[in-house]
């Protein structure tokens, strides 16, 4: 105390006076505006602004690329062309095709891993740190590399799955045929994210307290039991939880996309955010990829509140 | 005269003043540093060992931005789009030159070229329509060409020679194995060397390309579209394009392409563009390589096989000849601060001179006192396929919408070609329709 008092007092001295006598004067509600204004401003500059602008935009014909050009109010039909065009439907199913099954295998393979390291054997934190690493890779980095592992005369891949099956590498291109690029994306997906989805159910797993097993081995309920009525309904929050990270990262999935097929075969693999870029940045169609980008955002927050409603109906129960 | 030797101090300074400003302004010019910006491959490591000349004539540095080509066109219409000054100079794509120049985006340099004697008739015809003019052939310039290109072939000479590869083509074909003339002699020479055995590995036939992302498929196909009869628009009738673009030619085109794609390319050629073609060739994969001549120089030079290995070949025919045109002009960006500077690039890589030793260290030029010298022909191997190649040059749209007219082709060859996806003339109609509503979107057509 005795040597926090002096440098107190000499940083009260230090203090000029009219701004003290300024802030003096002040509640503490201007305080904590004073506190926040910055940070809201800040968002309102780079989120919310944006957004108003795109919403604008998105009633127009502009482009980015014309600026001379003449701009004109075509109220909602970019927001018609968009909902009556099938390339649109055809890119909204791929997108909803690849959500569906990444999140489904993500969700399987990572509460599995899970359950198993959360047994304590030995080795357990070695292994849990090699499973962990393709998520902590950069997504450029391994969209390259599997392009490479699934090339079909030189790739890893192929050279396996003809190891396993018999059938030659070079019979099959898991990125240039119709039925196998999108699944070919999707494990990808599931090999770089699952890790991510493990590592979420592991600390849900973690949360739940010994002392309700221990009494249920004391009610002598079988394993089957305890896993059923127990662990996965306590688990559950945790799950969706990862559910709703991967779906919505999904959703607007785009470089895994773009470094191993482009879109492509033809435009099979073709996903909303594909369809956008091309729109906004390769076609400059400004006002019409504003008005898709909104329609992203009203599905993928629509579909998020309803989820997270569901998610905390399940956390209250 | 007391007066004046009053005042002397005050001359002397303002003299000692106006010296130092202008040292200092000299020494600002010293000091000026103009940007190129370009595509990342090897003519532009060439550009920068011609550039020190310029540097060391005019004093004005140069720094460089390169960028690889799967990025080339969406980074650089980006910083054009937004005004930026991160380029003073371009070497834009041919197709850009149609938007670069409504938007603005270009200095023209017809007062220039006039005022520095600089004339369109010194380069090739091609390569001012295809690279400097808009619209096309008018006397509008916003570039100087830079560097000509086009689609050519290479072939691996070594394994054409082979007596028993010959003595077994001649007795399937009935003649003698040579690089192809037409398109009917290419599937013959591409399937026999499909799934062959030579040297103790498995090759293919051909490398053609199939990328989907940017312009890859659509630049391969139209290289067998133009010698089967395909055209953009009617010749008397702009902008017309039904029984042009889907003519009974072109759909047969089409479905050549398709079925090379199938029958003589090697595995997994499903979005494959330069870059991996040269990759196929050099690694001793395929017989035959559609790429563009830019990279021959140092194919040419490749210890596995370059020299007395590879041979060259202009695109075969069919019931015309035709050619897809390649390369780029170099234009003054409108927003950079150094114009002055960058005209005088410009008027420096005009002369003749510098275009020579542009042609010897690896460049391309498109001067007619390189591309008519005695010496040009027997100057590289390929150099005569080039020459006849820029005799049959045609190029792809270069509206101002030309990436919407890309993109749509892109998706439709690509639907078909490498997907499978309805036929030939399913796709060129539905192309047809996607091109029509580009034009509409512009008030090209009604």
């Amino acid at each position: 105390m005795s040597v926090q008092t002096p440098l107190v007092d000499r940083l009260a001295r230090a203090t000029p006076m009219p701004v003290a006598s300024q802030l003096r004067g002040l509640s503490d509600r201007s305080i904590a505006w004073i506190f926040i204004g910055p940070t809201m401003l800040l968002l309102l500059a780079i989120n919310i602004f944006p957004l108003i602008w795109t919403v604008k935009l998105s009633f127009t014909n502009y482009r980015a690329n014309r600026p001379n050009a003449a701009v004109t109010d075509l109220g909602i039909e970019n927001y018609v062309t968009i909902l009556t065009d099938p390339d649109i439907w055809a890119a909204m199913q791929t997108t909803a095709h690849f959500v569906f099954w990444t999140i489904a295998l993500q969700t399987l393979i990572g509460f599995t891993l899970a359950f198993l390291i959360d047994r304590k054997f030995r080795g357990h934190g070695f292994w849990t740190t090699l499973i962990l690493i393709p998520m902590m890779l950069s997504p450029a980095v391994v969209g390259n590399f599997w392009a490479f592992l699934y090339q079909p005369q030189t790739g890893l891949f192929n050279a396996v799955v003809a190891a396993l099956t018999g059938v030659s590498p070079s019979s099959f291109s898991m990125l240039g045929e119709v039925p196998l690029a999108p699944w070919a994306i999707i494990l990808v997906d599931s090999w770089m994210w699952t890790p991510y989805v493990m590592l979420i159910c592991l600390a849900g797993l973690r949360s739940i307290p010994d002392y309700i097993y221990e009494a249920a081995e004391v009610d002598r309920a079988s394993k089957w039991r305890q896993f059923w009525s127990i662990t996965l309904p306590m688990v559950l929050p945790f799950i969706m939880l990862a559910v709703l990270f991967r779906g919505i990262e999904n959703f607007k999935m785009f470089d895994m996309v773009n470094l191993l097929t482009s879109g492509g075969p033809g435009s099979t693999t073709e996903v909303a955010s594909i369809t956008l870029k091309r729109e906004a940045f390769e076609k400059w169609r400004t006002g019409y990829s504003s008005a898709f980008a909104i329609i992203l955002f009203v599905a993928v927050f629509g579909l998020a509140n309803i989820y997270v409603k569901a998610l905390n109906h399940i956390k209250n129960r | 005269m007391k007066k004046i030797f009053n005042k002397l101090p005050a001359l002397a300074s303002v003299a000692l003043a106006a010296t130092m400003g202008l040292g200092s302004t000299v020494a600002q010019a010293q000091e000026k540093t103009i940007t190129l910006c370009w595509a990342a491959w090897d003519p532009a490591n060439a550009l920068v060992e011609l550039s020190k000349d310029f540097t060391a004539q005019s004093k004005v540095k140069m720094k460089f931005e390169f960028v690889p080509w799967p990025n080339f066109a969406d980074r650089m219409l980006n910083e054009l789009n937004s005004k930026g000054k991160l380029c003073d100079l371009i070497i834009g794509d041919s197709q850009w030159i149609g938007g670069a120049a409504e938007s603005g985006h270009y200095v023209k340099l017809n007062d220039f070229f006039a005022k520095e004697g600089i004339k369109m008739t010194d380069f090739a015809p091609a390569t001012v329509v295809g690279y400097a003019e808009w619209p096309k052939n008018t006397p509008n310039y916003w570039a100087l060409p830079a560097m000509a290109d086009a689609l050519g072939w290479t072939y691996r000479k070594d394994w054409f020679a082979k007596p028993d590869i010959q003595a077994e083509f001649k007795k399937k074909h009935n003649r003698d194995l040579a690089p192809p003339k037409t398109w009917t002699e290419f599937k013959q020479v591409s399937e026999f060397f499909q799934g062959r055995m030579i040297d103790g590995k498995k090759v293919y036939g051909a490398y053609i390309f199939t990328e989907r992302g940017s312009e890859g498929i659509t630049m391969g196909v139209s290289n067998v579209f133009y010698p089967f009869g395909f055209k953009y628009q009617d010749p008397k009738k702009p902008y017309a394009l039904d029984g042009f673009v889907n003519s009974p030619d072109s759909v047969r085109a089409l479905e050549f392409y398709k079925s090379l794609h199938k029958g003589s390319t090697p595995p997994g050629l499903t979005n494959s563009y330069m870059g991996e073609g040269l990759d196929a060739f050099k690694s001793g994969q395929v017989a035959m390589m559609m790429n563009w001549f830019a990279f021959f120089p140092g194919l040419d030079k490749d210890p596995n096989v370059g020299g007395a290995k590879i041979g060259y070949f202009v695109n075969p025919s069919d019931k015309a000849k035709g050619v897809q045109l390649g390369g780029q002009g170099i234009s003054v960006v409108s927003y950079s601060p150094n114009r002055n500077e960058a005209l005088a690039y410009i008027k420096w890589f005009a002369n003749p001179e510098v275009q020579k030793k542009w042609q010897a260290i690896g460049g391309s030029s498109a001067h007619n006192a390189v591309l008519k010298d005695p010496g040009y022909l027997k100057s590289a191997p390929y150099a005569a396929a080039f020459q006849e190649s820029m005799n049959q040059v045609v190029d792809f749209w270069a509206e101002p919408s030309y990436a919407q007219l890309m993109l749509a082709q892109q998706k439709r060859v690509h639907d078909f070609v490498v997907a499978d996806k309805g036929t030939a003339k399913e796709a060129l109609d539905g192309l047809v329709a996607d091109w029509k509503k580009v034009f509409k979107d512009d008030g090209k057509i009604k």
